[in-house]
């Protein structure tokens, strides 16, 4: 399902081992994988499998002991640590199971906190941030803080926020896991939506069946490898 | 990230936690107005001396025996009044040499009596130090040849032993007896180093010398023409005193050296006062320097969640240091109202002098500031080196 241009990510042979108390904890042992544009991908196994390591890595928040990791073209060994927080600021949107809003900050603001990083201008931040919170239908919960705001929007509001800033990849890490099973089906729906309107591509971390079973592609993790894969972008 | 970005998140963050922000403010309040405070009573105190220094007169050359210096024991006169003859011939100009002999005493008209300072003088004593009279006469050269029991008073003196009654032509005890005449009476001059000046009482020198048993002047003063002459009558005036006293040191001394080290003494004694001040400053910047890393502690998720959404490290450096300034600036701010506010109060209810000067809030300032940065700096790159991946996780 590869369109055209660079893979969104490319991981070849990534390994990525921890030092704890002075052993040495190998939590991905040679995964490859390539997400195209526009991909859905859903990434499934049972705790310690790795999941979270991988989005971790996906997300330029860490980088591999081992291999090769490409994000939006770009391999990530060769970057600092602020070239790296500026390539995650333009390829990659989170979301969080736990939303991680700011408490005091109006949705609009929330969303438009990515681009105070890029060097937007306040103003053009808040016009484009109210154009991502309409797109998620919240246009009128602007001046709204979370606590004012369901679980359900608030994780709308995460979405807008990482789409605001128009990367090449969502990652979001069970996004639906803090939501009764309706909203987490409302909030499936919005990314699917997103999704195919927006050519951006989805990588999902999820342990709950259902919500895995809309992805087109599932990427099974089990004890740091990639045990099954039901795409066709890997190698 | 920009720097009004920064600035409105540091506020915010101060204003949530407004009771805990105001409580560390308040070392750097404390410790700012108590420099700004201590500086205005130094600096009053500068401007005090110099007003009562330059009142002397001008261009005066005042000569005592000794090496003259801060801390030096006084010697005891060997100059005389034949002197002022002697300096006359050396420096051509007798009119312009005044000799003193200073005793406090008790002076009595009536039933009213006063403690004054009696002041042995000669005629050129008025002209020298420029004091004018109100009424009556000054001192004569005849006064002084012929020891005349002649007095002429302060205005305070003359109003505390005669109230409103023109005293010229009345009498007064001085010293338990002795009774002289008041010929006139000095205009107001107000205090010169806490000394009374409207409370002497000239008399010449001649009675002075044999009311109270000696022959020596205390100190002779000079007055130059010009301020250009003021160098060279010095050393002339030591010269022919050395000459003539052999093995005698004298010392001459100009209204600029006094004040250049009377400034220099009030100066250092300032500094030492700020200093001390500036030690509760050093404690509210301690105080900062740990509320800021509980706050770095508290919001290790935000950060976290920053840095996810691209924050660099210097971008969370400089949140946390903008947090830190601001705290310490608002501090030093209200600080300073404070300290300007205590000086102007003390400087209007007590005689405690204290000048404000233009430069001393904006250095307490610039010091706020600075003490913001310097204890801010741990705490904001404690914040800026987070791992995110650790951060997000935290509770």
């Amino acid at each position: 399902m590869s369109g055209p241009g660079p893979p969104a990510l490319e991981a070849v042979d990534v390994t990525r081992t921890y030092r704890m108390e002075g052993v040495d904890v190998t939590a991905l042992r040679g995964v490859s994988l390539r997400v195209g544009a526009g991909e859905f991908v859903a990434i499934l196994g049972p705790s310690g499998s790795g999941k979270s390591t991988l989005m971790h890595l996906l997300g330029c928040l860490d980088r591999p002991t081992g291999g090769t990791l490409r994000i939006g073209g770009r391999d990530v060994a060769a970057l600092s640590d602020g070239e790296l927080a500026e390539l995650r600021n333009a390829r990659v949107g989170f979301v969080f199971q736990s939303f991680h809003l700011l408490a005091r900050t109006s949705a609009r603001d929330n969303v438009a906190l990515p681009l105070v990083y890029r060097g937007v201008p306040r103003a053009e931040r808040r016009r484009r941030a109210g154009e991502a919170l309409a797109a998620v239908g919240l246009g009128h919960r602007l001046g709204h803080r979370p606590g004012q705001l369901s679980g359900g929007e608030q994780q709308r509001v995460a979405i807008a926020r990482a789409l605001v800033g128009d990367p090449g990849v969502v990652l979001a890490d069970e996004p639906t896991g803090n939501l009764d099973t309706r909203t987490g089906h409302d909030v499936m729906d919005l990314l699917e939506r997103l999704n195919r309107e927006r050519g951006v591509a989805v990588v999902l971390v999820t342990h709950e069946p259902d919500i895995a079973e809309r992805a087109r592609r599932r990427i099974h993790l089990r004890d740091g490898r990639v045990e099954r894969d039901t795409g066709g972008g890997a190698a | 990230m920009r720097f009004a970005e920064s600035f409105r998140v540091a506020f915010d963050a101060l204003r949530v936690n407004r009771l805990r922000s105001v409580l560390t403010m308040f070392g750097v309040v404390v410790g700012v107005a108590a420099v700004v405070v201590l500086v205005a009573i130094g600096t009053g105190a500068r401007d005090l001396v110099r007003t009562e220094i330059e009142g002397l007169g001008s261009n005066i050359v005042f000569v005592a025996p000794g090496e003259l210096g801060i801390g030096s024991a006084p010697t005891i006169s060997r100059m005389r009044l034949e002197d002022v003859g002697y300096l006359g011939r050396v420096t051509g100009d007798e009119s312009g040499i005044a000799v003193a002999l200073n005793s406090g005493e008790t002076v009595r008209a009536g039933h009213e009596q006063a403690f004054a300072s009696v002041l042995g003088a000669n005629e050129n004593l008025r002209n020298v130090f420029d004091r004018p009279l109100r009424r009556g006469r000054y001192l004569s050269r005849t006064d002084v040849e012929t020891r005349r029991r002649v007095v002429v008073l302060g205005s305070d003196l003359a109003r505390r032993l005669f109230g409103d009654v023109d005293p010229v032509g009345r009498q007064v005890a001085i010293a338990g007896g002795t009774r002289f005449r008041v010929v006139g009476v000095l205009a107001e001059v107000g205090q010169t180093f806490g000394q009374a000046r409207d409370a002497e009482a000239h008399v010449p020198i001649t009675t002075a010398q044999r009311m109270f048993g000696v022959d020596r002047v205390d100190y002779i003063a000079v007055r130059a023409r010009t301020k250009d002459d003021v160098p060279r009558l010095q050393s002339e005036v030591v010269d022919a005193l050395e000459r003539k006293y052999r093995g005698e040191k004298f010392s001459a001394i100009t209204q600029t050296q006094l004040l250049g080290t009377i400034g220099t003494v009030l100066g250092a004694l300032t500094g030492v006062l700020a200093a001390i001040a500036a030690i509760s400053l050093l404690v509210g910047g301690v105080g900062v320097s740990n509320i800021m890393l509980v706050g770095v502690r508290e919001r290790t998720r935000e950060i976290g969640l920053r840095k996810a959404l691209g924050a660099r490290q210097r971008d969370i450096l400089a949140q946390f240091l903008v947090e830190a300034v601001l705290l310490t600036t608002l501090g030093g701010t209200a600080g300073i109202l404070l300290g300007v506010g205590a000086a102007l109060t003390i400087a209007a209810v007590s005689p405690v002098p204290a000048a404000v000067s233009w430069w001393s809030p904006a250095v307490a300032f610039a010091v706020s500031a600075a003490v913001g940065v310097f204890f801010g700096v741990v705490p904001a790159r404690r914040a800026g080196r987070l791992d995110p991946v650790v951060a997000l996780r935290a509770e």
